[in-house]
């Protein structure tokens, strides 16, 4: 079986089961879109104040609600699921790409879904919002491979989940911040190329790492 | 010294984590078309054992070999694939359907997905492919693993507690499964508590870490 064929089995299997229980849909992105709504209450309703800060607003609550997104990887597989996987002899490259996949696919589908409340309550001027289409996608693949590692770290040190945010938040502020400045240049018409390179450069990063820390991470379970 | 066509030979195995001993010295080897019953009560590491034998962990002292591979090496990737390991936990992903996981593991395997269907059909489960793993019986869970043992036709077969919570229809598939695989030339290893119930070629008992034989 080739590599890209058990990457995308792997994907499409942990996609089915997102869609059998929907956390993403019905949980995730209610609660963050909730967040989204709370902060105008919270600081006011000083427009030009709240467009100026929306953006910024937005990554925050895509960090820190999409921390569930990434979660859900460990609650999917256990010890028996995983002992699956390696004795059917996935390659673990294999097994992190296409739960990389499906990671970032939900935590695009996060970051879209709380757009039209961005929008709405914050009115951002973003003049080439086209630029979106490239930057989305780059945080969110960003994201889903730090959530992958940091499950396999979990996981291979036997430790409860809820260490997985405390190694997520910190390695993610690269992301945070390219994301953000990336935003601000679209509003103020500066170039983003820089922090695209910044986010291209730790997806790539990410991706090395992910890749050759499979292998390691997996055969670490004990 | 063991033949080419040993199956698993582990040689005065060990293994601890942090400070637990869970086995020391343990000799074991399996030849092609036997069958083992491996006993010991609730905690005297079968389990351990059984995926050490599944290279799934590898020994902290001592010296394995799995299908030619030896434990603890990169070599172990290459042989997995012959290794079918029904644990006492169900490897299936709850969310999904018994068909969908017995899918799952055709394609993963290689094979087209079709053959899960006569797979379940064959333990009995051909009108419960549409059924969710977590809405199903633990008798029915047991079924759908040995379906994909079916599918994987492994050289070594690995049942944990092969026999618990099944009637006797589907003791009768478990058997069944085991005397294919020894009739194949693979080997199988039954973990139970309970000796009695048991068909096996010989037995051993994991006492204080270490493997004896019993029968």
């Amino acid at each position: 079986m080739s590599f890209w064929r058990q990457v995308f089995e792997i994907a499409r299997k942990d996609l089915l089961v997102e869609s059998r229980t929907a956390e993403v849909a019905l949980m995730t992105a209610p609660f963050g879109a909730a967040a989204l709504i709370l902060i105008p209450l919270a600081i006011g309703t000083d427009a030009p104040l709240l467009s100026q800060l929306g953006p910024g607003l937005y990554w925050v609550v895509v960090l820190l609600f999409g921390m569930l997104v990434i979660l859900r990887k460990s609650a999917v597989d256990g010890q028996p699921q995983r002992d699956l996987v390696r004795l059917l002899g996935i390659d673990p490259a294999a097994t992190f790409a296409g739960a990389t996949i499906a990671t970032s696919l939900l935590v695009l589908f996060f970051e879209i879904a709380l757009g039209p409340v961005l929008i709405a309550l914050y009115n951002p001027e973003l003049g080439s919002w086209p630029w979106l289409f490239v930057i989305l996608p780059l945080v969110a693949a960003g994201m889903g491979m730090l959530g992958t590692i940091a499950s396999g770290v979990t996981t291979s040190i036997g430790t409860r989940t809820s260490l997985t945010p405390l190694l997520i938040v910190p390695l993610s502020l690269p992301l945070l911040l390219g994301a953000t400045q990336a935003l601000e240049g679209l509003r103020l018409g500066r170039s983003i190329v820089p922090w695209l390179i910044l986010l291209v450069s730790v997806d790539l990063a990410l991706a090395v790492s992910g890749v050759l820390a499979a292998r390691p991470l997996e055969e670490a379970v004990t | 010294m063991t033949s080419t066509t040993t199956i698993a030979s582990l040689e005065d195995v060990g293994l601890h984590i942090g400070n637990t001993v869970i086995l020391r010295e343990a000799k074991l080897t399996l030849e092609p078309g036997e069958k083992v019953g491996l006993l010991g009560p609730n905690g005297s590491g079968k389990t351990t054992l059984l995926r050490m034998l599944a290279t799934l962990l590898a020994p902290t002292s001592g010296s394995g070999m799995v299908l030619g591979a030896e434990l603890g090496t990169p070599e172990v990737y290459e042989i997995r694939n012959q290794i079918v390991m029904v644990g006492h936990l169900p490897g299936l992903y709850p969310e999904l359907t018994l068909g969908e996981n017995t899918e799952l593991v055709a394609r993963l395997s290689g094979h087209p997905p079709e053959i899960a269907a006569g797979a379940l059909a064959q333990v009995g489960l051909g009108r419960a492919s549409e059924r969710r793993a977590d809405q199903s019986s633990k008798g029915m869970l047991r079924r759908a693993e040995l379906a994909r043992a079916l599918i994987l036709e492994p050289t070594l077969l690995l049942l944990d507690e092969a026999h618990a919570g099944l009637d006797a229809e589907a003791i009768g598939l478990v058997d069944a499964l085991a005397d294919r695989v020894v009739t194949a030339g693979g080997s199988v290893v039954l973990v139970s508590h309970e000796p009695g119930r048991l068909t096996v070629d010989r037995s051993v008992q994991i006492v204080d870490g270490t493997v004896e034989r019993v029968s």
